[in-house]
């Protein structure tokens, strides 16, 4: 189960981060979590949101450099080692992960991560199959 | 002040006999030109088909001019006049917008270059006594080799070393008490600064003097210069299309430099006009080759500024002077003594899909040294999310940019519409630098 990050190329300028967040949240579009990868000079916003497919519209519609790329989400528990036990079932099994955030849930027992691999189905098999709650795209809308 | 010669006969000669000679060796010129499928072609055009038809030193001016684009549409032979077995050697450019510029000299052609150098290191007081480092690059820019065959013919001692490494060219000078350089001034200027790093100041070293050319700079560069290191600088100045270094030179009394008017014509005309413009005024500066008989050029035109001294020279020499280049008639860029075009940069750029349509070329110096940052924005369409694209897009486009200009960029990514676009005036180069 894929869900979509979205991706802004963002460059070293002030008031950039505020400008795209603004545009979100004008139109309604909730961040659910978010990551900057950053350089000297630019950086690159990752966010999985509520409504994917619409944000990137809007972000084109505004001109600003955006791509999808498919992520996977888990969930697991907010407690020591929870983080660890997953990175342990995706390493025995040989799944590269490419970059990963998280953050925690409200009212929740549970952190969600945001995991970025280079063979996303295979990955998703692997969690599956360990018992990992895995996120869909419904259950992020829903968040 | 002691004035010293090379060649006196030749440096005082009487300016009548200085254009009976021009004539002489125009003539020869014409012929060997005439050789060659370029000017064939075009002094034909002309109303030339033989040296014959140049009767005097006036009608130098029905000859078209020839611009470095036309070096370019002969690449690689359009422009030689001798068969290759008599060519000894070949240099070039770095490549302006992918073709190069290609230079040919015979043994001849070699031999009365190295006398025109020899000749400006007399003329600064240099001698067998001295001790040379060659600071300049050696390999395909002239600027190397052209003075150490001037320097060995005179009987220096050479120090080949080329450009680059400061640690060892601090060394160099203090173990064989290095009398004289030949550098560009930001070059100097960066290595005093790195002076006290190595724990060496002037003080501890010989130098006495300085060839200094490649880069345009101010008399207040030259004095300062000149007070940080307690020597004497000269100004040389050159272009591979005329050989290499050394069409002009300084004297002892550092007055400007006196152009070998025996191997060189030299005209000022209005770069608009085309029209030769009366000594003393500021002009673009135009040179025939009198010298170089493999590869013929007539009527250069330099897209340098500069104006010719009128009044001679208390040093004796016939050769009028030529002031510093005060400009360019084009947009050439000169980072750290390498000559570049915006359009260089702008054709590697655009060849690059990831790359959107505007950039910004951004010059500043710092610690004596020239840095070229390059703005570029990047296409929307190929923005994948991942940050090691943008890095190796980044480091694809300085590859790309030094194989063609030689020269390190610090590439800044940007997002589309982030830079001034083309359309009217968007300045596409910011040259930050203070004015050396």
């Amino acid at each position: 189960m894929k869900i979509k990050q979205i991706s802004v190329f963002l460059e070293n300028r002030k008031g950039r981060l505020y400008e795209i967040c603004s545009l979100l949240g004008e139109a309604g579009i909730n961040i659910r979590a978010l990551t900057i990868a950053e350089t000297e000079t630019f950086g690159v916003l990752r966010m999985v949101v509520d409504k994917p497919a619409q944000a990137a519209e809007l972000f084109r519609k505004h001109h600003v450099t955006v791509n999808q790329t498919d992520v996977v989400a888990v969930e697991v528990p907010d407690t020591p080692g929870g983080l660890a036990n997953v990175l342990k079932i995706l390493s025995d099994q040989n799944v590269n992960v490419e970059y990963m955030y998280g953050f925690v849930k409200k009212f929740s027992e549970k952190a969600l991560l945001v995991f970025r691999f280079d063979d996303p189905a295979r990955a998703h098999q692997v969690l599956m199959a360990a018992g990992v709650t895995v996120i869909g795209e419904k259950d992020i809308t829903g968040l | 002040m002691d004035i010293r010669f090379w060649n006196q006969e030749i440096e005082t000669l009487a300016q009548k006999d200085l254009r009976q000679l021009q004539l002489t060796r125009l003539r020869e010129l014409v012929g060997y030109a005439m050789k060659t499928p370029f000017y064939h072609k075009r002094l034909k055009k002309a109303g030339i088909s033989s040296p014959e038809d140049i009767q005097d030193l006036e009608d130098l001016q029905k000859i078209p001019f020839t611009v470095k684009d036309d070096l370019r549409q002969a690449f690689p032979k359009g422009l030689l006049a001798v068969d290759m077995e008599q060519v000894v050697r070949i240099h070039s450019s770095s490549g302006t917008t992918g073709i190069p510029t290609v230079i040919y000299y015979t043994a001849k052609d070699l031999d009365r270059w190295t006398d025109l150098l020899a000749r400006g290191i007399v003329a600064t007081g240099a001698g067998p006594a001295d001790v040379f480092q060659n600071m300049m690059s050696y390999g395909l820019f002239t600027g190397g080799l052209g003075l150490h065959y001037g320097a060995e013919r005179v009987g220096l001692t050479v120090i080949p070393v080329g450009g680059g490494n400061t640690q060892r060219q601090l060394q160099l000078m203090r173990d064989f008490k290095t009398s004289v350089l030949h550098i560009t001034p930001s070059y100097l200027l960066h290595i005093h600064q790195r002076m006290p790093e190595f724990r060496i100041s002037p003080a501890d070293l010989n130098l006495k003097k300085a060839w200094m050319g490649a880069e345009p700079h101010s008399e207040n560069t030259r004095l300062k210069l000149q007070e940080l290191y307690g020597i004497d600088i000269y100004n040389s100045y050159g272009l591979s299309e005329m050989n290499g270094p050394g069409v002009a030179f300084e004297c002892a009394y550092k007055k400007d430099l006196h152009v070998w008017e025996d191997g060189y014509i030299i005209e000022i005309i209005d770069p608009a006009t085309g029209k030769v413009l009366p000594e003393g005024q500021e002009g673009e500066v135009i040179f025939t080759n009198l010298i170089r008989h493999a590869m013929p050029l007539l009527r250069y035109r330099t897209r340098d500024l500069a104006f010719l001294h009128p009044e001679p020279c208390p040093c004796g020499r016939t050769g009028r002077r030529m002031s510093r280049i005060t400009g360019r008639t084009d947009d050439m860029m000169i980072i750290n003594g390498v000559n570049v075009f915006p359009s260089q940069i702008e054709e590697i750029l655009m060849s690059i899909p990831e790359v959107g349509n505007n950039y910004q070329i951004h010059l500043t110096r710092k610690e004596g040294l020239d840095r070229l940052a390059v703005k570029v924005e990047i296409y929307s369409k190929l923005f994948t999310g991942d940050l090691s694209q943008l890095d190796a897009l980044k480091a694809k486009i300085n590859d790309k940019l030094r194989a063609s200009i030689t020269i390190n960029s610090r590439i800044e990514l940007h997002e589309p519409g982030a830079l001034p676009a083309f359309e009217g005036k968007a300045k596409r180069v910011v040259d930050e630098r203070d004015k050396l």
